[in-house]
């Protein structure tokens, strides 16, 4: 008899477990997903114009800190640098790639510290120093103009992913 | 039904429903514990005590505590600490006993290595009080995040984005996971969600889960019994025989209540004097300055550190490049679990009568001590190197120690 009963048992055990448990789990990791408002919150526009080599830029886009750095001629250009109006620009996001504190930026070195742990940056965002395992990470972003839209994939964006740059 | 004979007093009618002098024996009248203990054998009711202090003094906070973006700051350093009658003492209590609470764990935890009560039938003890040390510390650190100052912020941002696990060119990416730190903050940045669901955890899911843990930790006490001073084994029946024949002298035991409750008092006694003077005097210690500012993800605060008591394994997280740093830190979470099975010595006795295993003991907690110092220090020059010298040192220790006391047991 115990045979059928631990037939029995087993069978609404598993019953209960893969009809109830793994959609209650399924339902309760989905409960924790951001929000589509969050995950569609907007894009943010910067214009260029007004800003001055050597000089950063903190803008905020999707709650984190944007920098963007207009470089001087006598700077090293790289293939990570963003063209606009025949200028060029550093664009990443501003938290650094070791665990997510923001580098401060000293104009006089061209180079990104962080104060957590160390580590460096130079102008292009590349990791100098320290524990940062890679170059800071560079956003989406489309430019127009004068302008760049950050959370749009433009060609220049694209074609910097398929080199395995951004 | 069961039958009923008339009860002649409250005390029979409540024994003939719910058996309460049988329950008063087995968990306080002869429930026996070793006459040959110490000081340190009280950390245990202190720490329930200190446990209940934070429980009843967050109840106090929780009912002013706003859990928004915009509002929780000001619930926290303007409504409770400044409008509401004597919301200074829950806070102040609560931010205390948070503190002060790891430092019992860790005197509990190292009198537990020393005098060798993880083994030899203790092994459930020690893994449910490691158990216990971890959801502590996760609830420590979901209620960091409650004040929304600058500190909870950016401790929030750091220790969620060591889930993002390691870079890919590690491992082949296997752990590489996009998505999950996003997933668990609920948003790109800690925010509105991530507040939310970390007061959740804070004020219910992981408070029941030590509740629970704490029963199990108490309940994997009651077959191996209390360790004692020299890790002698004895035939409780019989020492609990003689007690109770009013041989108290000769037995080696002493009942739970009243004759060990009242030393545990005493000391409990003392430990509140401490308490209550950090409370009124000193509280400052557990309030970190920048935790003063509100919550701003656009400017980092110049040092980010923890609380003292994750200093010693964030400075073995720190020292090392990211992937390795990773590895390194899993491994000091997990390496006090595995103390019992490290251990491959047959002797229960203090460290100091162990050979090898004293010098490790000890080694350990200077090391320890170490850790924590350089875990303060802005990561720099020297204090780099000590702190590089010091985690190695630390993940060598664990490793090493099957060999330090594999030949204990040919003496």
């Amino acid at each position: 008899m115990s045979n059928r009963r631990d037939f029995m048992g087993i069978a609404l055990g598993g019953f209960t477990a893969l009809a109830g448990g793994i959609p209650a789990l399924y339902a309760m990791k989905r409960s924790w997903d951001p929000l589509p408002s969050i995950k569609a919150a907007g894009f943010t526009e910067v214009d260029l114009t007004t800003i001055s080599e050597n000089e950063l830029i903190t803008e905020k886009w999707r709650g984190k800190p944007i920098f963007i750095l207009k470089k001087s001629a006598n700077m090293p250009q790289d293939p990570r640098d963003v063209v606009a109006g025949g200028a060029r620009y550093h664009v990443s996001i501003g938290l650094c790639t070791h665990l997510g504190c923001i580098p401060a930026y000293f104009p006089s070195e061209t180079k990104f510290k962080c104060a957590c742990h160390g580590g460096e940056f130079d102008a292009s965002g590349k990791n100098t120093f320290g524990p940062p395992p890679t170059p800071l990470v560079i956003p989406p972003f489309k430019v127009d103009g004068n302008k760049i839209v950050l959370g749009e994939a433009g060609p220049a964006y694209l074609e910097m992913q398929k080199a395995g740059i951004a | 039904m069961a039958h009923f004979e008339k009860a002649s007093s409250i005390t029979e009618w409540l024994d003939q429903r719910l058996a309460l002098t049988t329950v008063k024996k087995v968990i306080a009248l002869e429930y026996w514990i070793p006459k040959n203990i110490n000081f340190l054998w009280a950390m245990g009711m202190v720490l329930a005590f200190t446990f209940a202090l934070l429980v009843i003094s967050g109840i106090f906070l929780l009912m002013y505590y706003q859990p928004s973006v915009d509002t929780a700051f000001d619930s926290v350093n303007y409504t409770l600490m400044s409008e509401v009658g004597f919301g200074w003492l829950w806070r102040h209590i609560h931010g205390v006993a948070a503190s002060v609470v790891f430092l019992v764990i860790y005197i509990h935890m190292f009198t537990g290595i020393y005098y060798g009560s993880y083994k030899k039938g203790r092994e459930i003890i020690w893994l449910s009080g490691m158990l216990l040390f971890i959801v502590f510390s996760a609830e420590a650190f979901s209620g960091y995040m409650l004040p929304w100052g600058q500190m909870s912020y950016w401790a929030g941002m750091v220790i969620t984005n060591l889930f993002e696990g390691f870079s890919p060119d590690i491992a082949g990416g296997i752990l590489n996971a996009p998505g999950l730190v996003e997933w668990i903050r609920g948003d790109y940045v800690p925010g509105q969600a991530f507040l939310s669901r970390f007061f959740m955890l804070h004020v219910l899911l992981l408070p029941l889960v030590i509740m629970a843990l704490i029963a199990l930790h108490f309940a994997a006490l009651r077959i191996p019994h209390v360790n004692n001073q020299d890790g002698e084994e004895f035939d409780y029946h019989e020492a609990a025989k003689l007690y109770k024949e009013g041989n108290t002298k000769e037995s080696k035991v002493i009942p739970f209540q009243p004759v060990f409750l009242s030393k545990d008092v005493f000391v409990l006694g003392v430990y509140l004097i401490f308490f209550f003077y950090l409370v009124f005097y000193h509280f400052n210690f557990a309030m970190d300055p920048v935790n003063f500012d509100p919550a701003d993800g656009l400017k980092t605060p110049a040092h980010i550190y923890p609380e003292w008591y994750f200093l010693w394994s964030y400075e073995i997280l720190r020292p090392f490049p990211k992937d390795p740093g990773l590895i390194a830190f899993g491994f000091a979470q997990m390496a006090f679990f595995l103390l019992p099975f490290l251990d491959k010595s047959d002797t229960v006795a203090p460290a100091n009568r162990r050979g090898l295993f004293k010098y490790w003991f000890w080694i350990m907690i200077v090391d320890m001590i170490v850790l924590t110092v350089m875990g303060k220090l802005p990561p720099q020059g020297i204090w780099n190197h000590i702190g590089l010298v010091a985690a190695v040192v630390f993940i060598a220790l664990f490793v090493a120690l099957p060999w330090v006391t594999k030949n204990e047991n040919r003496a």
